[in-house]
């Protein structure tokens, strides 16, 4: 029976989760798969599952995070992991630990699982070649957030069926933003067709390469588009002059009803929170449950975790 | 000493216009006595030392003009004794030192202690630079005359650039009264802030902040309208990108006098090699494009770009062991600088010629020193290579108190086998 031993033996999963860049298509299938299955779960009178008994997940949060952090607390809860949550933000940072020193005493507590979210891009990918456990990259500096994407996508899913040949509009702050550059790179993978739209000053340079198309006009950017994604205006990263107002945003970026009509019909909105009312999206707006998503994306969110969890916990 | 012939060498000068396959004879003070084809055809006196080179090359001591050495206050990373002994395994045997040590040189105390340091614990020719402004805070100027005396080589903020153009202009026009080299590292703070590589796809897909070509051409640029008004000895340390080398094109158009450099690591690798944040790989003025790494080959094939140096910078490893914002920038390359260079010659980029030149003469005009030449009288400062025998970059071998390669397990092509001071053997490979 060695044939089916080595069959067992074939990883379905690489060992970190760092972001949506060193993901394969099947991978990517493969965790939504799986999360699809925990949507009823979660809606459940009974939610809890053993999958991770006896696994330690540890939350390394050493930036701010609300929802993030909540949903992943919630979903290794669910599965039955002993989960612990850190935040770095003011203790050990400033009396000189390093990340790496963090991770090597964190390391010694023989944790499964790691959760990390950092200010500095690809702080996950070093802290995953120090422990011997699973990273899951929980947002790192401008450069990813996976999780994010993935359950960007399993929200569009959820309610358009597939993202292969879906338009996509991402808007606002593409610049400061790694949900954005997630979410390029996931919706590309899975047969998207993402546009990006954005003031000149919050575009990356070179960001087209990332295979999208760039717009500075809603109009133009929102024509023909089925998910209309709002980014929040990162007002803690504006180092420097970006936008004359807030006003002035509004006016030519911030969703309103009138300019939702420039999408299809049936267009659907999303925003990862947290929202800017009357900055990057009309509150009205904000709240329709024929049109917004945003509740789903939280709700669908500790799915996806639950699934990230269950896959790279070993 | 006795008298040494090296017979069968292929020598290359640039300094004379040289590239013959000859000999040469160091006399017992340590000084070139002869050069040239037929040195060593005849009869070679018995009491003299014959050193058969076997074909191999033979060129002046290489002089690099951009060293961080770490003494005083980073002893940790890198000493005059290390950095001597990693220069001399690579053939380099004059350095100009880097200020930005801890304290600072800018001051005439600083400068003795860095001179008795350099000569008696090092045994290649130190050149020291001292700060242009006073704690290297871009105000105030050093005192260009008195540390001159004291045996400064030249002045620059090494990591730093003079922001304010009014102090810049005032810095020219002082410097040119007292005839002293002013080395400028261009980089404009506002556009370069709180950034680390290239702007580009590489900056959006890492996440990192980007440094825009612009930051540098917009220093160049200046610097060189300055120069126009006051005409001094001015050094741009390092370019990096392509249109900074177009910029230095059009004023040497206009025959302003100045001279530039390039890092040899922004001859050999660009930004795509940092790869999954390689911290190694982060310097400053950054990697930049493939299409900016040729333009600076160009550049040198032009005479637009006089210099390469190894912007030898010894980080430990915990200023790099951190996330890529916030790691510390250089990477060393003293010893691997020569290889690097014929890395040039062997792809077809560079003649060998071109090459030896940016690393001997060139350097020794604009430091206006006596040194990069193989002219009889001179100093026997020797370099001798092997053009093709090839090597792999294994850091742990490297003498260099840090470990910190760019071109880390790198195959080269060409390596240092001896190398000479003042006639005497200082390195040999074994």
């Amino acid at each position: 029976m060695a044939v089916i031993k080595k069959f067992s033996a074939v990883k379905k999963i690489q060992k970190h989760l760092l972001g949506i860049q060193n993901l394969s298509i099947k991978e990517a299938n493969l965790i939504l798969d799986e999360a699809k299955n925990f949507i009823s779960l979660n809606r459940s009178a009974s939610k809890k599952l053993d999958l991770l008994r006896g696994k330690t997940q540890i939350n390394l949060f050493f930036e701010p995070s609300t929802r993030t952090q909540s949903s992943f607390d919630l979903a290794g809860k669910r599965l039955g992991a002993d989960v612990m949550t850190m935040n770095v933000t003011n203790s050990s940072l400033k009396k000189g630990e390093t990340i790496l020193d963090t991770a090597m005493s964190l390391n010694a507590m023989h944790p499964d699982i790691i959760v990390i979210r950092h200010q500095d891009s690809g702080a996950p990918n070093l802290l995953s070649q120090k422990v011997n456990c699973a990273v899951i990259n929980a947002g790192d500096g401008l450069r990813e957030h996976p999780t994010q994407a993935l359950l960007d996508a399993l929200t569009i899913i959820n309610r358009k069926g597939k993202i292969e040949g879906l338009k996509i509009a991402i808007c606002g702050d593409i610049l400061h933003s790694r949900v954005a550059r997630s979410n390029i790179y996931l919706l590309n993978m899975l047969g998207g067709e993402v546009n990006v739209i954005a003031p000149k000053t919050l575009m990356p340079n070179s960001i087209e390469k990332l295979g999208v198309k760039t717009y500075t006009n809603m109009k133009e950017g929102l024509k023909s588009c089925d998910i209309v994604m709002m980014l929040r205006l990162q007002n803690e990263r504006m180092k420097g002059s970006f936008l004359p107002s807030k006003r002035e945003y509004y006016e030519y970026f911030g969703l309103t009803p009138e300019k939702l009509k420039f999408a299809k019909k049936d267009a659907l909105l999303m925003h990862p929170g947290p929202t800017n009312r009357g900055v990057e999206i009309d509150t009205k707006l904000a709240d329709d449950i024929n049109v917004s998503l945003i509740k789903e994306q939280v709700e669908l969110g500790v799915a996806v975790r639950m699934a990230c969890l269950k896959l790279y916990c070993k | 000493m006795k008298e040494k012939y090296f017979i069968n060498a292929r020598i290359i000068d640039p300094s004379q216009n040289l590239d013959v396959n000859g000999g040469l004879i160091v006399n017992e003070k340590g000084k070139i006595k002869a050069i040239g084809k037929n040195v060593g055809k005849g009869n070679i006196p018995s009491k003299a030392d014959k050193i058969d080179l076997k074909g191999k090359v033979l060129i002046p001591g290489i002089i690099d003009m951009k060293v961080f050495i770490g003494e005083p206050g980073f002893e940790y990373k890198e000493n005059f004794r290390s950095l001597s002994e990693s220069a001399l395994s690579g053939g380099v045997t004059s350095v100009v030192s880097m200020p930005n040590t801890s304290p600072v040189i800018d001051n005439v105390s600083m400068v003795d202690f860095i001179v008795r340091r350099g000569r008696d614990k090092s045994n290649i020719n130190i050149f020291p630079s001292a700060t242009l402004t006073r704690n290297m805070d871009g105000k105030l100027m050093t005192e260009f005359g008195l540390l001159s005396k004291r045996g400064i080589i030249g002045f620059t903020d090494a990591i730093k650039t003079v922001q304010n153009s009014e102090i810049m202009s005032r810095i020219m026009n002082y410097a040119s009264e007292l005839d002293v080299l002013v080395m400028q590292h261009p980089e404009d703070y506002e556009l370069s802030k709180n950034r680390c590589i290239n702007e580009g796809e590489i900056s959006t897909r890492l996440g990192l902040q980007g440094i825009p070509y612009i930051a540098e051409k917009i220093i160049v640029e200046r610097d060189l309208s300055l120069l126009e008004e006051y005409p001094c000895r001015y050094h741009i340390s390092q370019l990096s990108s392509a249109k900074s080398v177009e910029v230095i094109k059009k004023y040497k158009n206009n025959n302003l006098k100045f001279s530039s450099g390039v890092s040899i690591n922004n001859l050999s690798l660009n930004e795509n090699d940092i790869g999954d944040f390689k911290t190694f790989l982060k310097i400053s003025p950054p990697l930049r494009k493939e299409e900016d790494r040729k333009a600076l080959i160009q550049g040198i094939k032009n005479d637009l770009i006089d210099v390469i140096v190894s912007d030898h910078k010894p980080e430990d490893e915990e200023s790099k062991r951190l996330p890529f914002a916030q790691a510390a920038e250089g990477s060393i390359g003293i010893e691997t600088l020569l290889s690097l260079c014929l890395e040039l010659y062997h792809n077809n980029s560079l003649p060998l010629k071109k090459i030896i030149e940016t690393i001997t003469y060139n350097p020794a005009k604009i430091l206006k020193i006596d040194k990069g030449t193989l002219k009889v009288g001179k100093d026997a400062d020797l370099c001798i290579f092997d053009l093709d025998q090839p090597w792999k970059v294994d850091v742990s071998k490297l003498k260099s108190k840090s470990k910190n390669a760019a071109t880390e397990n790198r195959n080269l092509q060409g390596k240092v086998l001896m190398t000479y001071l003042k006639g005497e053997q200082a390195f040999s490979l074994q």
